[in-house]
């Protein structure tokens, strides 16, 4: 008694109560979400509402039992907890129930269970069990395992498929950036992100020519302009001869003729390279190649590895394309909404976008246009402070922790909380393509519901237990 | 353990204040910065009224119009955006009751609740005038005109075929049909769809909660405009089909009659028929299942779906392989006495003057002739065995277009059966078959089966002494169009065009020759005809009577099959339908106003099925 006691003083209290109001808050927009006049009891259980009031008391009882467990038992069982949904994630592949085109789910009696959502803190488990076993600057093959640890879910989910859920795993590079990652990992990832967009927004050839010209500089500002020059004059000669091959022997286009020059270019540059040990224009050199290659990589990924409706979603986040009765349907009908809220909303209940339900999937992924339309800018902006709120006190707190574990899986767990609020909210209002994840204790759902209460109590347990030691 | 990376939780704080930014900026600018939004919601309800364009219109090979479109108007429902209204009245101006509405209502909800479906289908002008008017009182519900099929003529029915809706397994296969839509479901109406469906446009209304419509949505930007189908110039001669089909009346059978010099097919009848505008509009359902229902099969199409055993003509086939194969001359003579006998086996004969040459055995349909005949082909002594000299005589039959498929613009035609040595391989063992085994062939009888449609191919060939086109029964896509290619490649079938002679000399005898011709009741003064009787035995009853011909002898201007089932010899029922209409399409009169009516008088009641 006296334990239990001691862990409800210890207990993170406004995290409860910010998740407690989060479920109500989510509950009373499904119920906006789905109202029609035949139906006008919220506790109706053949609607959604209704199912949605029994999850959220199922993940009550579930908070309370993770609460009660022993805060070992987490650290102990970490990677058998991990191996266990590795295995689901397998069966689901087998066994699992086909919903939209994905096997993701497993029929229990009139419910199904989605076993990517509890993944999520399980492998938040075994990655923070890693992380904690070795020291903190994560060397390559530290970089290895733990990307082993995350991609294992991942391609697993990527096969069912549910793009929407891998997307959300990204998050883990959270944990490993506050863990140590070289910070280079993560200019590369912006670098390339930024290719990305660039490249399918101007084209291959101006971001080809771009890079050229950014090199050029990085050439002039570290070695100045006598090298410069050289470096120019050799790129010529090469361009010449690559011209010449690419145009009248291999019928090669622009790009790949600029890409030929260069790396003809660099077999020059390499003999002086290593004569001089030029360690800055080597690195200049190599980004210069890599970025190169890397367009193709753009290229043939956007179009041979991305199917067209999520290439057509990309374009409309780019404003590259427009489609609002196709792919940029969900999008149109969700900007509508959510602007024609305007200041203060329409009213709860009022909502005539929502009560004529041109949104799909307004109780699940889209929820957040009920919010945005019947409760306006003050609501959005509510519930934008309450997510706000939420992460940080749960960075406040995984950065009290004594212990790396503890702190590598609140990073986690905060890494997913922001992922899926940022892409969730982004999505409708298109700051973000259309990626079908959850709003956390918002969207319709027992799966995610619980995922995420699972994977927050079980920090709030770990974090009510912070001076017990774990091993 | 040292936290030498502390430091980093305040680019990750940046991270989430960034997040939070940039949200609450976009949000500020859509919710309270950009008014169009709440424009956009006032006018939200879209409603897509598709443009259904005119499908392709149908014409005779001389122009003359056979079929054309009607208006119609369909009443469709967004359910989500009804919401109550007087259902009383409504009910009351369409003549539904309350429990039609309910599961008329019921099963738009299960279509979709976003979508339009069709409420109700082709309305009358009259409702659709009542209707319109009190339309804004019934919100959810607008009205699209459609167009139905129209005929000139109540002919053709198998060849036009009919229009119906579209299944939802299409509708999940091809994403340019929407529940409600129409398709060609059978003959010319399903081969040429993709001609004919022209192209749906769409009008994107903006529509507000009155049900009344605000203007286009986007200013037509996402618009689309409806393309008229393409119109169609088919190869019949709507004149001699309408002819053809009034002589087929009370008689069951077909006739196929092609232009062997393109292989066009200029008349295509299937009796009994029944009235093409049966199958249109809102009685379509209704009739159909009467007409599925009727024992005398009217929706079988019997010149491209029955097969029949070809009978006696399919002699000319042997004595053109034969020929071919240099196992007879034209002048070899082979007596019948009452029939071929071998040992135990006797293939009956009737009466006729013996030995005979070929031209003769063809005039006369001599049994015993062509059993020797077969006999030589099989037993060439030039092949290594009976079963290579089989496949052959099979080979020379599959180039002739029997045994599959013509490839006819037409849905579901059948390749009829020419059996091939495998089939008596297994029936009787590897190699152990004779000629004798399989005499029957040697007279058309047995194993094998044609179509009317194959044996008028037949017919073309040797009008064309050794060639055909692919019988087709469209010629132009679009008013100054050409016919597919499939139709324009000539085909060879092997047997050298003098060969052709002495059997088209046997032909001209069936029908214009001395006593023993067994075709005379088809002979025309004015023109050569050149035919060929047949009679396909029928377990099931009475025998069929074949008819094959062609006219005039030099340049052929028509080829043409007759089946009559249960008619008995060829000669009496089949000879002078095809003469009558050789004499139609030639002539364009008819002299023999006795042979007419005869042939019109004619009742035949069918004694059991067709093969």
């Amino acid at each position: 008694m006296e334990k239990s006691n001691n862990i409800l003083a210890r207990l993170d209290w406004v995290t409860v109560i910010l998740w407690l109001a989060m479920m109500i808050m989510g509950w009373l927009n499904i119920y906006a979400a789905v109202y029609n006049e035949q139906h006008t009891s919220i506790f109706d259980m053949s609607q959604r509402y209704g199912k949605q009031l029994i999850f959220i008391i199922a993940a009550i009882i579930l908070a309370v039992m993770v609460m009660v467990t022993d805060n070992k038992l987490w650290f102990f069982f970490a990677w058998f907890i991990y191996g266990f949904f590795i295995l689901l994630l397998i069966l689901v592949l087998v066994i699992g129930k086909e919903i939209n085109g994905a096997r993701a789910w497993f029929g229990v009696g009139a419910f199904s269970i989605q076993p990517s959502e509890f993944a999520k803190f399980a492998t938040g488990l075994a990655l923070a069990s890693y992380l904690n076993s070795k020291r903190q600057l994560l060397g390559i093959r530290e970089m290895i395992a733990a990307t082993a640890i995350i991609i294992a879910p991942v391609l697993l989910i990527a096969v069912q498929p549910d793009m929407g859920s891998v997307v959300t795993y990204f998050a883990f590079f959270v944990v490993l950036y506050r863990e140590g990652m070289s910070i280079w990992v993560f200019i590369t990832a912006i670098l390339a992100v930024a290719l990305f967009l660039l490249t399918l927004i101007l084209g291959n050839l101006p971001v080809a020519i771009g890079l050229l010209v950014v090199a050029a500089i990085a050439l002039l500002v570290t070695s100045g302009y006598l090298l410069t020059l050289k470096a120019a004059a050799v790129m010529a000669v090469t361009g010449g001869m690559a011209f010449l091959i690419g145009n009248y022997i291999l019928d090669l286009d622009t790009v790949l003729i600029i890409v030929l020059a260069v790396f003809l270019a660099g077999v020059v540059y390499a003999w002086f390279i290593y004569r001089l040990r030029m360690v800055n224009q080597a690195i200049i050199y190599a980004f210069l190649l890599g970025g190169l290659l890397y367009l193709f990589t753009v290229d043939y990924a956007f179009h041979e590895v991305l199917k067209p409706h999520q290439q057509t979603r990309i374009n409309i986040m780019l404003g590259m394309e427009d489609d609002p009765f196709g792919e940029g349907y969900n999008l149109n009908q969700s900007l509508i909404s959510i602007g024609s809220g305007g200041f203060a909303g329409k009213g709860y209940l009022n909502g005539t976008q929502t009560k004529f339900k041109f949104v799909p999937e307004q109780s699940t992924d889209f929820i957040f246009c009920t919010v945005g339309e019947e409760w306006g800018f003050i609501g959005s902006t509510v519930v934008t402070g309450l997510f706000v709120w939420l992460l940080l006190r749960l960075m406040m707190m995984a950065e009290r922790q004594r212990t790396t574990f503890v702190r590598a899986y609140g990073y986690g767990v905060f890494g997913l909380f922001l992922v899926h609020f940022f892409v969730n909210i982004g999505m409708t209002i298109g700051v973000m393509p259309v990626i079908g994840i959850p709003l956390p204790f918002f969207s319709y759902g027992g799966s995610s519901l619980w995922g995420f209460t699972m994977l927050l109590f079980i920090f709030l347990r770990l974090d009510a237990g912070r001076t017990e030691y774990l091993g | 353990m040292k936290d030498r990376f502390a430091n980093r939780k305040y680019f990750i704080m940046a991270l989430v204040l960034l997040a939070a930014v940039v949200l609450i900026a976009r949000l500020f600018y859509i919710q309270i910065v950009d008014k169009t939004y709440r424009v956009s919601a006032a006018n939200n309800a879209l409603r897509p009224v598709t443009q259904y364009p005119a499908r392709g219109l149908i014409y005779d090979r001389n122009g003359k119009l056979i079929v054309y479109n009607q208006a119609a108007y369909d009443l469709l429902v967004i359910p989500v955006q009804t919401s109550a209204f007087d259902t009383t009245r409504f009910n009351e101006v369409l003549g539904i009751t309350m429990d039609d509405f309910k599961s008329r209502m019921k099963a738009a909800v299960s279509y979709s609740r976003r979508a339009p479906s069709v409420f109700m289908k082709m309305i009358s002008s009259e409702t659709y005038a009542v209707l319109q008017e009190e339309l804004y009182r019934f919100p959810g519900f607008y009205v699209q005109a459609r167009t139905l099929r129209k005929y000139t003529r109540p002919v053709a029915a198998h060849l036009m075929g009919y229009v119906g809706e579209v299944d939802n397994k299409l509708i999940a296969k091809d994403r340019y049909y929407r529940s409600g839509d129409y398709i060609g479901v059978s003959g010319i109406e399903k081969s040429y769809e993709e001609h004919l469906r022209g192209r749906k446009g769409v009008n994107i209304f903006l529509v507000d909660v009155h049900n009344n419509i605000k203007g286009s949505y986007a200013e037509g930007r996402y618009d689309t405009v409806a393309i008229p189908g393409t119109n169609l110039w088919s190869t019949i001669d709507l004149t001699l089909q309408e002819y053809g089909e009034r002589l087929m009346q009370n008689k069951t059978g077909s006739i196929v009659a092609i232009e062997p010099s393109t292989g066009e097919i200029l008349t295509l009848v299937s009796s009994p028929t029944y009235d093409p505008s049966l199958l249109v509009g809102r009685v379509r359902s209704e009739n159909f299942t009467a007409l599925q229902a009727d024992t005398v099969k009217p929706l079988f199409d019997r010149a491209l779906m029955a097969s029949y055993p070809p009978g006696s003509t399919f002699k000319i086939m042997n004595g053109l392989i034969g020929l071919q194969e240099n196992v007879i001359k034209p002048t070899s003579l082979f007596s019948c006495s009452n029939g071929y006998h071998a040992g135990s086996l006797t293939v009956g004969c009737h009466s006729h003057a013996s030995p005979l040459n070929l031209p003769q055995a063809v005039a006369q349909s001599c049994n015993a002739w062509f059993c020797n005949a077969f006999r030589n082909i099989l037993e060439n002594p030039a092949s290594g065995s009976i079963q290579d000299s089989f496949d052959k005589w099979r080979a020379y039959l599959v180039a002739f277009g029997f045994g599959n498929k013509m490839g006819i613009d037409l849905p579901n035609e059948l390749s009829g059966n020419i059996p091939t040595r495998s089939y008596y391989d297994r029936y009787y063992g590897k190699d152990r078959w004779k000629a004798l085994t399989v005499i029957s062939l040697a007279i058309g009888q047995g194993e094998i089966g044609a179509t009317p449609l194959q044996m008028a191919n037949m017919a073309a060939v040797i009008a064309n002494r050794g060639s055909f086109y692919i019988p087709h029964v469209v010629k132009k896509i679009g008013d100054n169009g050409t016919p597919s290619p499939l139709y324009t490649q000539k085909y060879i079938t092997g047997i050298s065009p003098e060969n052709f002679l002495p059997v088209i000399e046997g032909m001209e005898g069936a029908v214009n020759g001395g006593p023993g011709s067994t075709a005379r009741g088809a002979r025309l003064d004015s023109i050569i005809i050149c035919g060929k009787t047949g009679t396909a035995q029928n377990p099931h009853g009475k025998d069929h009577s074949i008819f094959v011909a062609f006219a005039p002898k030099d340049d052929p201007k028509i080829a043409i099959a007759v089946y009559v089932e249960n008619a008995g010899f060829g000669s009496t029922f089949a000879a002078p339908i095809a003469s009558l209409m050789i004499e139609k399409y030639l002539t364009d009169d008819i002299k023999r106003k006795y042979l007419e009516d005869h042939v019109l008088n004619m009742v035949i009641k069918p004694s059991g099925k067709e093969q």
